[in-house]
């Protein structure tokens, strides 16, 4: 563990905490948002709300895959596995997320072929060996698994795989900030940049943050010291005056990204003019379809979705949480009527969900803040 | 999903340059090294793999960084490892 060490090293934690607190002053107050789950992950597991100054607060935002798809869409996904003859497979964090029809685990066990997959290519792989039954792949996430998605679509028509379908649920990290800037719910003094998703786009895409919104915005790695030091550097950035996007993870994000997997992106997707996100609601040109060239494996073209709309249900506040606008505990429902056995909301469903990160961790705070550094908490 | 799990490759595939054998915490398993051409991998170097894809080029230092911020997610690392065990070819 000589490596971990070094992020977990209380005696650089106090050091960068001190620096924080100078940085931070007492006259005002600064609110960041971290956009990542990953983020919201390690906030809570070590307690970082705990050690921070009274006046730097920390929100989660809309970065968690499985939180921000709503509910019609999952319902749409149901739709296309009960469809005869299909077999529909899906990675396992949206197993049990509860659309208005319940969940594809609940499906599953009314006798849907429904799998479990943990990549793309393994969904294809079911195709090639199942070649008289239509296999459908839900693909979720932001553009950390929509690469792998294009290349086994790209594989797919390469290799003919005709009983291959996608119904894509993929979004992009880039619009959702911008609807949070646009939002008159919360002001916000900068942000946490997303660390893996940053491998993938770079640091180029958030530059409108600073130059249109005169926000700052560090990218994060996902250590303990990795959210202290970028959290100085936003105040440092404050303090100076300047507002500019840096790079706290240069261990792994580059400014221009994986221009392979952008490549492929590009081959196989196109924006939609549209797409619905959990309380973020319709936000223009923030998720990404199948281009007409891949048409013969688009989901959406191949089976009947009923696209219909579902509201939430009234006592879910997901939307207010993954907008940062209220913390997870401050939810009606939270921890009573909607716990990770019985969620409720996708919040309390992803292991990346603030909810269910807050719901796991949340009593394991002062412990953890005591070993980051601070003595009495 | 969206958090890398760092593996370790241990062999490249014969006539086909898109995948290659990983270990990931004990496992081994086939995953699809396509979109790390330009990095010009080798055996033993490590790579953060995100749904059967290696996405970006890591060193040992933040690997094993990677892997111990998965353990303390708690479900997090063990829902991928159950992935990766079910699906390795």
């Amino acid at each position: 563990m000589r490596f971990v060490d070094e992020y977990r090293d209380p005696v650089a934690s106090r050091r960068v905490l001190a620096t924080i607190a100078e940085l931070a002053g007492t006259e005002r107050h600064y609110k960041f948002m971290e956009v990542c789950g990953g983020h919201t992950h390690t906030i809570y597991r070590h307690g970082i709300e705990h050690v921070l100054p009274r006046n730097v607060e920390l929100v989660h935002g809309p970065g968690c895959p499985v939180c921000v798809i709503p509910m019609g869409r999952i319902d749409d996904a149901i739709a296309v596995a009960e469809t005869p003859g299909v077999i529909f497979t899906s990675f396992g964090d949206m197993m049990r997320v509860p659309g208005g029809n319940g969940t594809l685990l609940e499906a599953k066990a009314r006798g849907a072929d429904v799998r479990f997959v943990y990549s793309p290519l393994d969904a294809l792989k079911v195709a090639a060996d199942n070649p008289d039954r239509q296999v459908v792949f839900f693909a979720v996430g932001f553009e950390t698994t929509a690469p792998s998605t294009a290349v086994t679509l790209v594989k797919a028509r390469d290799d003919r795989v005709m009983n291959f379908s996608v119904f894509s649920n993929h979004v992009t990290i880039v619009p959702p900030i911008k609807a949070i800037l646009d939002s008159p719910d919360l002001r916000l003094d900068g942000f946490l940049g997303p660390g893996h998703v940053s491998t993938v786009v770079g640091n180029h895409p958030y530059r409108f943050v600073a130059r249109d919104y005169g926000k700052p915005l560090v990218t994060a790695g996902f250590e303990p010291l990795d959210i202290l030091q970028a959290i100085a550097m936003l105040l440092a950035q404050i303090r100076e005056g300047r507002c500019e996007i840096e790079n706290q993870y240069t261990r792994i994000v580059r400014d221009e990204g994986n221009p392979r997997a952008l490549q492929f992106l590009a081959e196989v997707f196109e924006l939609r003019p549209h797409f619905e996100w959990r309380g973020l609601g319709f936000i223009a040109q923030s998720a990404l379809k199948l281009r007409a060239e891949f048409a013969p494996w688009d989901a959406e073209l191949r089976f009947a979705v009923p696209g219909v709309r579902v509201a939430d249900p009234k006592a879910c506040q997901c939307g207010e949480v993954l907008k940062g606008v209220i913390k997870p505990w401050e939810c009606k429902v939270f921890g009573t009527a909607c716990t990770p056995e019985t969620p409720i909301g996708t919040c309390m469903v992803s292991s990346e969900g603030a909810c269910a990160a807050y719901y796991n961790f949340g009593r394991l705070h002062r412990e953890a803040a005591v070993t980051l550094g601070r003595a009495s908490v | 999903m969206c958090l890398g799990i760092p593996g370790q490759l241990v062999e490249f595939v014969p006539d086909n340059d898109q995948l290659a054998r990983v270990e990931v915490s004990g496992v081994r398993r086939m995953i699809n090294i396509g979109l790390l051409e330009d990095e010009a991998l080798e055996v033993g170097d490590w790579v953060l793999i995100h749904v059967g894809f290696a996405m970006s080029k890591i060193d040992e230092e933040e690997a094993a960084v990677a892997l111990a911020s998965l353990r303390l997610m708690g479900s997090g690392l063990d829902d991928e490892m159950e992935m990766l065990r079910g699906t390795a070819p």
